[in-house]
């Protein structure tokens, strides 16, 4: 397999991956917009982390900024897949302030809630996985 | 058309993203409100009131509840908590409300109601929510909930009638049909006063902010008198 091509390849399984963040994060905006963090995956740990004022920044769910974040690395990966450099150049500071956050909410939810929510731990792993891929992406001297 | 294909994807992503969220909030039931003649205290003979905290408390939170729904179970537990903090100002009022399309939903009621009338409703309905996760994937509930009785000590023979008495599936019946005059058409429903829970109050910080102004208002009215 040539670098190119895996190169191609771990860009793809990222947008995999950040759709799934995405579809994750989208129900948790439509909670938190809604006011429907009750239904929280009938956990009564998850309703009070989305519940809680970490929940929201300015007023403005967290959870929606999570879902923008992740469209953004979705379409960023896809045309880095597609070959667009540019893609891949502004993909690597959007998952570091992506990484960055989740290690502060996963400090929140262990230190200062003492709960966790399953969406956001789901959305953690992603994170997680998606900071890896690039990590792991080979690096090229691209047009 | 593969140059445009990552554009197209994009797009295609984008718009679905935004159209689940729409399509969820055109399909959400209005909101009601209690008429003043149908506040909570009515009692009848197919009634059975189950009340949490000082029944003479100033204000009422009606609730009406699946046992076998998740949400239920989260707003159960945060509705104690708040009955405890407001304490003596606040009461709560469970009404049953078994959605259709939880199977074992019903059993569940009938169980709480076979409990309240040997005087433990509530020791039952704190224990079916806390092992809801237990009963409602179990294929025998009715010898599940018949441990839970023998747990709090009731008297099984008569707690097994219970369950299949006309009085106990009156009261179920009763409830749900004032929730049907109420306009409630799914749980969990929540009353604050006479006002319902609106959609972007069911979270802690919408539910405790009806409550504080609920409390409020019987405060000043109270002081006015």
């Amino acid at each position: 397999m040539t670098v190119s091509r895996f190169r191609t390849i771990l860009y793809l399984v990222a947008a995999i991956v950040a759709l799934a963040g995405l579809a994750d994060a989208t129900y948790l905006s439509v909670q938190a917009f809604t006011g429907e963090t009750l239904s929280c995956g009938g956990s009564p740990d998850c309703f009070r982390v989305l519940g809680s004022s970490y929940s929201k920044v300015g007023g403005i769910p967290v959870a929606l900024v999570g879902a923008l974040a992740y469209f953004s690395v979705f379409s960023l990966a896809t045309f880095a897949a597609f070959g667009y450099a540019r893609a891949r150049i502004l993909l690597i500071p959007i998952i570091v302030a992506m990484f960055l956050a989740t290690l502060w909410f996963l400090y929140v939810q262990a230190f200062v809630l003492h709960a966790y929510c399953r969406y956001c731990l789901f959305s953690a792993a992603l994170t997680f996985l998606l900071a890896g891929l690039v990590i792991a992406v080979p690096s090229s001297q691209e047009r | 058309m593969k140059r445009h294909l990552p554009f197209v994807t994009a797009g295609v992503v984008a718009l679905t993203a935004l159209a689940g969220p729409l399509l969820c909030q055109t399909m959400r039931p209005s909101r009601v409100t209690i008429p003043g003649d149908q506040a909570a205290s009515a009692k009848r003979p197919a009634e059975s009131v189950h009340i949490r905290g000082n029944s003479n408390a100033t204000v009422t939170l009606e609730e009406f509840g699946d046992f076998e729904c998740p949400s239920c179970k989260n707003l159960a537990t945060f509705l104690d908590q708040m009955v405890k903090e407001y304490h003596p100002r606040v009461r709560l009022i469970f009404r049953n409300f078994p959605l259709p399309m939880h199977q074992h939903a019903r059993d569940a009621a009938l169980a709480a109601e076979a409990a309240g009338l040997q005087g433990h409703y509530w020791e039952m309905h704190d224990m079916l929510y806390r092992e809801q996760p237990v009963w409602s994937s179990s294929n025998d509930v009715r010898t599940l909930f018949i441990s839970y009785a023998e747990t709090l000590g009731l008297d099984l023979h008569q707690f097994k009638s219970d369950m299949e008495s006309d009085k106990v599936r009156g009261h179920i019946e009763f409830d749900q049909a004032r929730a049907k005059s109420l306009g409630v058409e799914t749980a969990p429903s929540l009353f604050v006063g006479k006002r319902e829970m609106d959609a972007n109050d069911r979270n802690p910080e919408g539910v405790r902010r009806l409550v504080d102004e609920a409390v409020k208002a019987k405060s000043s009215a109270s002081e006015k008198k």
